[in-house]
């Protein structure tokens, strides 16, 4: 057993303390970066100066730890799920209770950090895109909060099926502004918002809910989020005076799963990222960026992207919003690539049976996004003993979801 | 010295100035394309920005995206766009700039692209999302046939437009205002502020202005700001609302010609 405060150094597995950080122009090795129009180039080194000389002083972080404890709600709780780990018969299950914080997800760690940041420079209007809708009301409830003016780019086809969402985001008093373009879903959702942002970009700040986009947006988006991974860290010591043997959480862009790992990337933890493979893998119809895309550039930084043979991004499927992206953040790909995190898939069926699971043997409604890792966390636990722990990301809550659950149960 | 410098040089010495004219390639076909550039070049056009179709063009406004997702749709790949290259030069020796968005580039390979684009005819590249900043990666290869244009910006500070400028070859693209393609509003007295400023940071370089100009009165206004004026939703508004053949390569022509002519009454 070891505790917190007996970590050293020869418990680096896979990377140096030095190598966790982007360079200076947010390259995560050969990805990240800034690949944007010249418009919003000085948008993007100002908010990068900005967000080094404001998020570093003690009174920004003073006031975002009083906003993530008595507005937020945190630190949410880690829960021992004792029967579902009873059910599967292996590795001991823990669920890190993002679904739990304000708004329902593990985004208003991150909204709040941004629109903080965004009083602090002086910004008065906000824009974000959104999914599943779980990043735009957690957008426009911080936008309330700070008394800014707030638009939300979402999907068409997304706006049909988060319904509930939307609906919490006009009653936040923000404008959902309807993207028809592509497929509509979180990709055009992007374009549309960087498309108004160029046209917007001297009064309006760029509230980017995932850890993707522009350098310093993935490296920026992580620091707010790892509050996950912090407390988690504290809260499974506290519970089984030892570190976690395996960390799991699904990825779409990736901010819930980079939020909870980046505090383990240099203990001897096993991390698994779970994408969503849809339909299946070889059905073309699935959110494989990792698993199954190759390097590309999309919105502001090179990752992997799902795209063809010309470089034409392909069409993503999920049957959780959330997950339903052609991209992944930089800071995955280059995990990847290194071999730090396991990236895994979980069909939509699989998804939505864990769903069922953790619904009637935890009384827990979790988010489609959620499942996913849910799933896969079912599929490990049942390899391992029962001394091993796992703690899954549970990053929001389900409630956003029942339509479409009603429709496949 | 380049295709392009030869043309701005001369446009310069005659006191003229340059209409550069974009269109995506291969939109609404390639060969409806090819017919709708030579009638382009035919009533004057000085240079062309042939538009490498892109299915996520963050930087365009509805009329471009469209006419991307028009030619995607007609199957035009890179090699398709450099095939249009090659069939240009059969009939025109306009400096030819291929307009596009990194990732495809990046699929086709920088120095397969630096190669076949030259070897096609092409005289320079615009890369939209790739600044200063990351284009070493594509360029780095690269010998010196091909310019390389780059952006300036309405919220591009003037140091900032110095060391655009050092890294520019060919023209500098200078963006008439904060949005996308196609967008409206153009305001001139803002416009000739920040061409001011570019002036005296890029060396003599040619300068086009380009972004939401659309009518002869704008061109002939702009003229005496900069080198040359960029036009292009205007044209794919006309692709897009002609459909049926040969129409659209007469009336592109059509309108070429008028704003040749604005900019000629004007000079």
């Amino acid at each position: 057993m070891k505790l917190a405060g007996t970590i050293t150094a020869g418990d680096v597995t896979a990377l140096d303390a030095g190598n966790l950080l982007p360079d200076e122009a947010g390259h995560f090795g050969v990805y990240g970066g800034r690949y944007v129009a010249e418009t919003l180039m000085p948008a993007i080194i100002e908010l990068d100066e900005a967000y080094r000389s404001i998020c570093s002083k003690a009174n920004f972080q003073a006031q975002l730890a009083r906003l993530l404890k008595d507005y937020a709600g945190r630190p949410t709780p880690l829960f021992r799920a004792a029967r579902l780990t009873e059910s599967l018969g292996g590795a001991t299950i823990y669920l890190k209770r993002e679904d739990l914080a304000h708004t329902g997800a593990h985004k208003i760690n991150n909204t709040l950090g941004q629109a903080l940041l965004a009083k602090f420079m002086g910004k008065t209007k906000v824009i974000a895109e959104t999914g599943a809708g779980q990043h735009g009301v957690a957008t426009a409830t911080a936008a309330a909060l700070f008394g800014m003016e707030c638009k939300v780019f979402m999907g068409r086809e997304d706006i049909a099926r988060q319904a509930p969402n939307v609906q919490r985001m006009k009653l936040l008093g923000a404008e959902v502004v309807q993207v028809d373009s592509g497929t509509g879903t979180l990709k055009d959702a992007m374009n549309e918002a960087l498309r108004y942002w160029v046209g917007s970009v001297r009064d309006t700040f760029y509230i980017i809910g995932s850890v993707a986009g522009p350098h310093p947006y993935p490296e920026m988006v992580r620091d707010f989020q790892r509050v996950i991974g912090d407390e988690a860290r504290e809260q499974i010591f506290e519970a089984e005076g030892s570190l976690p043997s395996m960390l799991i959480a699904c990825v779409g862009g990736g901010s819930n799963a980079m939020g909870l790992f980046y505090p383990f990337l240099n203990l001897p933890v096993e991390m698994v990222g779970v994408e969503a493979a849809g339909h299946g893998i070889d059905t073309g119809k699935h959110a494989v960026t990792l698993g199954a895309g190759s390097v590309g550039v999309l919105h502001g930084s090179k990752s992997y992207v799902l795209q063809d043979e010309f470089g034409q991004i392909k069409e993503a499927h999920s049957v959780s919003a959330g997950l339903d992206y052609p991209g992944v953040g930089p800071e995955h790909a280059w995990l990847k690539d290194k071999g730090r995190v396991r990236y895994e898939s979980i069909k939509d069926k699989q998804a939505l049976r864990a769903f069922q699971m953790l619904c009637s043997m935890e009384g827990i409604i979790p988010a489609l996004e959620s499942s996913h890792a849910v799933a896969q966390a079912m599929i490990e636990a049942v390899r391992r003993p029962p001394t091993d722990i796992i703690i899954v990301n549970l990053s929001g809550r389900g409630d956003k979801d029942l339509g479409i659950v009603s429709e496949y149960l | 010295m380049s295709r392009i410098a030869e043309v701005f040089r001369n446009l310069r010495q005659n006191g003229k100035k340059a209409l550069v004219g974009f269109v995506t390639a291969g939109d609404p076909s390639i060969p409806e394309s090819i017919e709708i550039i030579k009638q382009m070049c035919r009533s004057g056009l000085d240079v062309l920005e042939l538009g490498v179709p892109f299915s996520d063009p963050t930087a365009d406004g509805p009329v471009i995206q469209r006419s991307s997702g028009r030619a995607i749709q007609a199957g035009v790949t890179m090699a398709g766009v450099l095939g249009m290259v090659e069939q240009i030069r059969e009939f025109s020796a306009v400096p030819i700039v291929l307009f596009s968005y990194y990732n495809p580039i990046l699929a086709y390979g920088a120095e397969e692209f630096y190669r076949d684009s030259v070897r096609a005819g092409a005289d320079g590249v615009l890369v939209v999302d790739l600044p200063p900043e990351e284009s070493d990666e594509l360029t780095g290869q690269w010998g010196a046939d091909l310019d390389f244009i780059r952006l300036v910006a309405p919220t591009t500070p003037v140091q900032r437009m110095a060391k655009i400028a050092a890294r520019a070859t060919g023209f500098i693209y200078m963006v008439s205002m904060t949005g996308v393609t196609g967008s409206g509003g153009l305001d001139v007295s803002a416009i000739e502020r920040v061409a001011a400023d570019l002036k005296e940071s890029c060396n003599g370089l040619p300068i086009c202005i380009g972004f939401g100009i659309s009518t002869p009165e704008q061109v002939a206004r702009l003229c005496p700001i900069a080198d040359g004026v960029v036009i292009g939703s205007a044209f794919e508004r006309i692709i897009e609302s002609c459909p049926a053949g040969g129409e659209a390569a007469a009336k592109v022509g059509e309108l070429v010609f008028s704003m040749k002519k604005a900019m000629a009454a004007y000079v």
